[in-house]
């Protein structure tokens, strides 16, 4: 990289680096591409997205029921309404998610240093349940009384039932709209960061004497020999 | 930099390091249009509309919760059969072992590894005393039996509750009115006011909240747990552990259906009928969970998708085009 500021001055701060090293790793045509390669030709791409847009109302309608406190959905229609569509955006996040991870599983899409997207995606899914779950436990109501019951038991096997008390409805709350979400939000944000910076995994056996490359391959040849660069002898 | 001149110094390729060279770089090949926003966009509109259209035709589950005052109510004789287990030291919470009280052999191990105990009494719960004791003595009159009880030895106290959790089992329907004759001490006089108490729904402020409104609901959760009438309540809506419970939510609506997994294991044996059950099974959840997580580092899952074409359906076309 290089540290010279356009101006020729040396750039010297931990800022500038900052952003150089980040403008290197992900300019903003990489982050918001025009174009994607001729392969990216499935409906299978578009669960990613739909994740993305169902994480969204996920994340509205749980501010509504925030505003609101926990227990407003018994006693408001409206209430009852929000806390409807945060089920279901969350239904539906769940199932958008699982089928872009077996998409995604079965496109091998952690080839070419791809790994850490495909660890951070189960990473979001991981803690994506384990957000859900407390959500689960704050519906105030008899389902969540009897998840409370019945789920201490492995959770104090594995020794962490003090610090995730499911009976605890004031412990589980801060669980569910605070150190979670920030978690989820984070994962995601890296995995989708992580996607833009190294594109979507070519196709299993691609090779270079494909038509999509080849024709390029070609053009580019032309090219070089119209204007005498490299070395073909 | 042409692709040719680096082909010919480089030598013939193997397909499979061509390909691994067409991972790790930048496509170079043909490209399409591909607008992320208006994907975004057109992802909100479908995700919104499927969204209000569920909650507004199918909406969400809402059955009120138990509380002490309705199980006094409904099943008064199941009840008195658990405060009387509350007092004796012998109900499932008084013999849980850690976060709750330190009974000794309770706690989940498996070989050396005991993860339950490592965290330590946590949350202390002493089941006479804070379940059925603590809150008959915040009344404005305690019955007379609290003396009498405070005053006895633990032999005393055991074989009053010993004695009296017998005769119930043995009286018609568990009804305490039926019990016969016995030296029960004041446990009958103990249980009865509690009843009351909770039946007036004066016991749910008493275990958990006292007078201040409380979060923290892990007394009333246990007690209730510790009957057959909450427990029993769960198994007609198909919410128990060995019905798929874990991920079932009241009445017909979707639950936690990506806990399919987790509660695969507690349907089949050896699982279904192991004292640490689920510390093994989270323990293999956790193996699964790493395993997926690091699967692209291991040899033979990873190879999986290459041994089972579906990619060609979902490149069908790039493939078609080669």
């Amino acid at each position: 990289m290089s540290a010279e500021q356009g101006s020729g001055s040396r750039i010297v701060s931990w800022t500038g680096r900052f952003r150089e090293r980040s403008l290197k790793a992900l300019p903003p045509e990489k982050l918001l591409p025009e174009t994607q390669p001729s392969y990216v030709a499935s409906w299978i791409y578009v669960f990613g997205m739909g994740s993305i847009a169902a994480l969204g109302y996920v994340i509205v309608s749980g501010c509504v029921l925030a505003l609101n406190g926990p227990a407003w959905y018994h006693v408001s229609a409206f209430g009852h309404f929000i806390n409807s569509t945060h089920l279901w955006s969350v239904e539906l996040f769940f199932m958008f998610m699982v089928i872009h991870l077996w998409g995604k599983f079965w496109m091998a899409s952690w080839r070419g240093g791809r790994a850490l997207t495909w660890i951070t995606g189960v990473l979001a899914f991981v803690v994506s349940i384990v957000t859900a779950f407390t959500g689960y436990l704050l519906q105030t109501n008899f389902d969540s009384e009897w998840i409370a019951f019945q789920a201490k038991d492995a959770l104090n096997a594995v020794g962490v039932g003090a610090w995730f008390n499911v009976a605890n409805l004031g412990q589980i709350l801060m669980w569910h709209i605070v150190l979670l979400p920030l978690a989820v939000g984070a994962v995601v944000v890296l995995h989708v960061l992580l996607v833009r910076a190294h594109g979507v995994v070519p196709p299993l056996e691609a090779a270079e004497t494909d038509s999509q490359l080849r024709n390029l391959q070609l053009r580019d040849a032309a090219g070089t020999l119209e204007t005498g660069e490299g070395d073909l002898s | 930099m042409t692709t040719i001149s680096r082909r010919r110094t480089a030598g013939p390729e193997r397909p499979d390091r061509r390909g691994k060279d067409l991972d790790r770089g930048p496509w170079r090949g043909t490209v399409r249009e591909y607008d992320l926003i208006k994907e975004l966009v057109y992802a909100l509109v479908v995700v919104g509309l499927l969204t209000v259209g569920l909650a507004a035709v199918v909406g969400s589950p809402d059955d009120a919760p138990v509380t002490l005052q309705q199980w006094a109510t409904t099943a008064p004789s199941d009840f008195v059969a658990t405060a009387t287990a509350e007092l004796g030291g012998t109900s499932d919470t008084a013999q849980y072992g850690p976060p709750y009280n330190s009974t000794q052999g309770a706690s989940q191990t498996l070989g050396p590894i005991d993860l339950q105990s490592l965290s330590g009494v946590r949350l202390p719960i002493d089941t006479a005393q804070d379940f059925v004791v603590g809150p008959l003595e915040t009344l404005p009159q305690p019955p007379a039996g609290l003396a009498v009880w405070n005053a006895a030895s633990d032999t005393q106290r055991t074989d009053w509750t010993a004695a009296y959790s017998d005769a119930l089992s043995k009286a018609p329907d568990g009804d305490p009115a039926k019990v016969a004759a016995g030296n029960y001490g004041p446990v009958p006089g103990l249980d009865s006011a509690l009843l009351v108490m909770a039946q007036k729904g004066a016991l749910e402020g008493a275990l958990d909240g006292g007078t201040a409104a409380g979060l923290d609901r892990t007394k009333t959760v246990l007690f209730l747990g510790d009957g057959t009438y909450f427990p029993g309540l769960a198994d007609s809506q198909h919410l128990t552990g060995d019905q798929w419970g874990m991920m079932n939510e009241t009445g017909n609506y979707p639950g936690q259906s990506w806990l399919w997994l987790f509660s695969f294991w507690y349907q089949i044996p050896p699982f279904n009928s192991l004292a640490n059950a689920d510390l093994v099974i989270v323990g293999i959840m956790v193996l699964l969970t790493l395993a997926l997580m690091f699967l692209p580092f291991i040899p033979g899952l990873r190879s999986i998708p290459r041994l089972i074409p579906i990619h060609r359906l979902i490149w069908r076309d790039y493939y078609r085009r080669r």
